[in-house]
């Protein structure tokens, strides 16, 4: 624990020192040479390369040559609020592990991917958001009797090895048993035919998966979730400037209806009623 | 002993009988349990259409599996061609007369040879970021990985090849007055080289599949494209692994098939290049990776 | 540096490498058996088990073991409906052990195959010239003689198999390469440490394995 204390103080510093380094470039960049940030890029070449994932229904999946999904909507509001074409956005499949390098190595210019807002990750990016907060919950079979966590004792709960869901419930639910794979997809088959009581991750990831039609009716989403997880919008450090515009376009899309028709057109066919989006809760794109 | 069939006599009419009765009683069980599994998996609904259909759509291919396919391919090949290079660097490297060169070229060997590759290619990803101060792509994690244990393997094959030419080889070089790297290059690499084909060949097929460990860094190789996500669409998860793994083991034997074929030309000892006196190379014999 | 003083973490390094060890000694055991097996049909006058060791070799050779693990949970398992033990993590380290006995197997058949291949033709034809039957002739003759140029090859397919069990790591074992995941996640900035400490504990295990292989190959040769 000392070292992660000792960690954070160096990140904070690290940060408030590359931000006041680098807040003058990502200026210069809006200014409409196109250089650095995305809003230079968005309005000099028309274009964006947005990072989305490839394999979670309802939020980010690839369908053939097209992607679709909750994440897929909202990077198309953005693209918009930045004058970009639909036809201009480029996607790329971007998964766990390469979010923060696609970043950094500038291979994408905004992830848009399930991406959780916390501390560690803005040592390395910036986030605008949160556009939804999502929250681990618990995939069931629809006629399964378990109503939350604490009903999991001896049960079997599938989720992906060293993720934080499964974590959790290692830590806090000790007494159920945890059967781990590298995606969730490995899991589904399993809650179908009842060799796992559930699988656990943020609900609404869940909720793509009991919207999807292969399953459709089979599961349910227990609702009653016991974490928070901001999901935000990644995009380079230094690029202030496209975080606050970024910001300024989601609470644009808050009252102008355009992200509940996001909701709507993807994720509402869970049940799920759209959600209103906080933007009072809206990060300050990593100003002290 | 090059037959199999120097164990046993010709078959004479008892032995006949006896080995058609086996044959009918091992095939006749074998079938039974295929029977067996397909009805389980028709139980189980595994071979309903709607789970193989999407195998008949183009997007299936073009979009998932030759994708996948493609990136598999690319980082064997990209490794297969940097652990020939650290192979033979590493091969020399541990046959000089040198100690500061020889110790730490064994050193590197012996470690990347016993370190699982699994976690070698985490520690590239993960790792290694904060050696260098920057991002590590999942392509390059996958391909340093399989590089510095291929290569290692490689190391050693080329080692025992080297060591198999003949003394009288190198000792003639000397007097004709060659150099020591000139020995190295000119008469024993080449020799050795030629008998180390097959075991070149079959250790691609093992690159080949370790790239499936990429599923660890997430790389968009085959099994992650062709089972992970196409089964994130579809709900087809064994199917796709069907799929994917007659594929595998298409190329792969094709692979062992072309090993088996340079096995037998070297054998023969035909000589490719007829263009002078070839010094006879080592038996191929030696080819086994020891360790 | 506190990561290899709490004792959590060592409870699960040293789980980790546990498992591991009873991966590799479980699985080398039915490995050799099911590869002396699948050699001896190899070889045998019958087409129909000779048929049959081969496409084991080509199957399991030519597919990765990540997938042949991944059938033995989904299809086994999962499909078949065969759990062999009721414990979750149990039933997934004899899954794991299934996995890696088949594929092994397929090395240790074609190692074997090598080593009868060194034996002199003469000797299975003295062997034959005095009456034995195949089995007799391989079991008495053939194969102890193998059996020293063997030696070799099986240390490699040993250290193979061991570095190989990591990949029961897929299926939700909580084995070395899943704890070394876990804590690299935890102690984002310890990376470089965690992984020597693990790649080491590997190379301590394996190098002295390999180096101990290869001199009882050497004492066992056949000078001829």
């Amino acid at each position: 624990m000392r070292i992660k204390r000792a960690a954070a103080i160096a990140a904070v510093g690290a940060l408030s020192f590359a931000m006041t380094a680098c807040g003058g470039d990502s200026e210069t960049g809006s200014s409409g040479s196109g250089a650095t940030g995305i809003v230079g890029k968005a309005e000099s070449q028309k274009k964006l390369v947005v990072g989305v994932k490839a394999d979670q229904p309802g939020l980010g999946l690839q369908t053939g040559s097209q992607y679709e999904g909750f994440d897929v909507e909202i990077a198309k509001i953005i693209a918009k609020g930045l004058g970009v074409e639909e036809s201009g956005i480029e996607w790329k499949t971007t998964t766990t592990p390469n979010r923060e390098p696609f970043i950094q190595q500038g291979t994408v210019d905004l992830v848009v991917a399930t991406y959780t807002i916390n501390d560690e990750r803005k040592q390395k990016i910036n986030f605008a958001g949160p556009y939804f907060i999502a929250g681990q919950d618990l995939l069931v079979k629809a006629d399964s009797p378990i109503t939350g966590p604490e009903q999991l004792e001896g049960k079997t709960v599938c989720s992906v090895s060293a993720s934080t869901p499964a974590k959790r419930i290692q830590s806090e639910y000790p007494k159920a048993k945890l059967q781990q794979f590298d995606s969730y997809s490995k899991c589904l088959p399993l809650l179908e035919n009842g060799q796992v009581d559930a699988v656990t991750t943020d609900d609404i990831i869940l909720a793509g998966y009991a919207a999807q039609s292969q399953y459709a009716g089979k599961f349910k989403v227990v609702g009653k979730t016991f974490s928070e997880e901001p999901y935000g919008i990644g995009l380079k450090k230094d690029d202030k400037a496209g975080c606050e515009k970024v910001n300024e376009i989601l609470r644009a899309a808050a009252s102008d209806g355009s992200y509940k028709a996001a909701w709507d057109k993807t994720l509402g066919s869970s049940g799920k009623a759209a959600p209103e989006l906080d933007t009072s809760k809206l990060t300050n794109c990593g100003s002290v | 002993m090059s037959s199999s069939s120097v164990l046993y006599d010709h078959p004479g009419p008892r032995a006949k009988i006896r080995n058609a009765v086996l044959s009918v009683v091992f095939g006749v069980g074998l079938i039974a349990l295929l029977w067996w599994i397909y009805t389980k998996f028709d139980q189980a609904g595994q071979w309903e259409a709607r789970l193989w259909e999407p195998f008949t759509e183009s997007t299936t291919w073009t979009q998932f599996i030759l994708p996948g396919l493609w990136a598999t391919l690319k980082a064997a090949a990209v490794g297969m061609v940097l652990s020939l290079a650290f192979g033979l660097i590493f091969a020399v490297g541990r046959l000089s007369e040198r100690w500061w060169i020889s110790v730490p070229a064994g050193a590197v060997v012996e470690f990347f040879r016993a370190v699982p590759l699994l976690l070698m290619i985490f520690f590239v990803f993960y790792g290694v970021p904060f050696l260098i101060k920057g991002p590590v792509s999942a392509f390059w994690a996958v391909v340093i990985g399989l590089t510095l244990y291929n290569g290692s393997v490689l190391a050693e094959a080329f080692r025992a090849g080297i060591r198999s030419v003949p003394g009288g080889q190198s000792e003639a070089a000397y007097a004709v007055g060659m150099r020591k790297s000139q020995v190295m290059r000119l008469i024993l690499i080449p020799q050795a080289a030629r008998a180390m084909l097959p075991i070149i060949v079959s250790q691609l097929v093992v690159l080949l599949k370790d790239t499936a460990l990429g599923y660890i860094v997430a790389y968009p190789e085959l099994m992650q494209r062709g089972i992970n996500d196409l089964s994130a669409n579809y709900g087809n998860i064994i199917a796709a692994a069907m799929v994917v793994a007659v594929i595998y083991i298409i190329i792969n034997s094709l692979l062992t098939a072309l090993a088996g074929w340079l096995e037998r030309r070297t054998g023969t000892r035909r000589v490719r290049v007829p263009r002078q006196k070839r010094p006879v190379a080592a038996d191929s014999t030696i080819v086994e990776p020891q360790g | 540096m506190d990561i290899f003083t709490d004792p959590t973490n060592i409870d699960a390094y040293v789980s980790g490498f546990l498992w591991i060890l009873k991966l590799t000694g479980a699985s080398a055991v039915c490995a050799l058996v099911l590869g002396v097996l699948l050699a001896a049909m190899r070889v045998s006058p019958v087409p129909v088990l000779r048929g049959f060791g081969t496409a084991w070799v080509n199957i399991f050779r030519n597919t990765p073991l990540t997938l042949v693990i991944f059938f033995c949970y989904f299809g086994l398992y999962s499909t078949l409906g065969l759990s062999l033990a009721d414990d979750l993590n149990l039933n997934n380290f004899w899954l794991g052990v299934v996995g890696l006995s088949v594929y092994t197997a397929a090395f240790v058949c074609e190692a074997i195959r090598s080593g009868i291949n060194t034996v002199p033709t003469g000797q299975a034809e003295a062997a034959r010239a005095i009456g034995l039957s195949f089995a007799q002739t391989l079991r008495i003759v053939v194969l102890p003689q193998a059996a020293r140029s063997v030696v070799a090859p099986f240390g490699s397919v040993l250290i193979a198999l061991c570095k190989n069990a990591t990949i029961v790591g897929t299926i939700g074992l909580v084995e070395a390469s899943t704890v070394m995941k876990d804590l690299i996640n935890s102690y984002g900035n310890a990376v470089i440490l965690i992984f020597l400490v693990f790649a080491g504990t590997f190379a301590a295990f394996l190098i002295p394995t390999g180096y101990f292989f290869g001199w009882l190959a050497n004492r066992l040769a056949v000078k001829r």
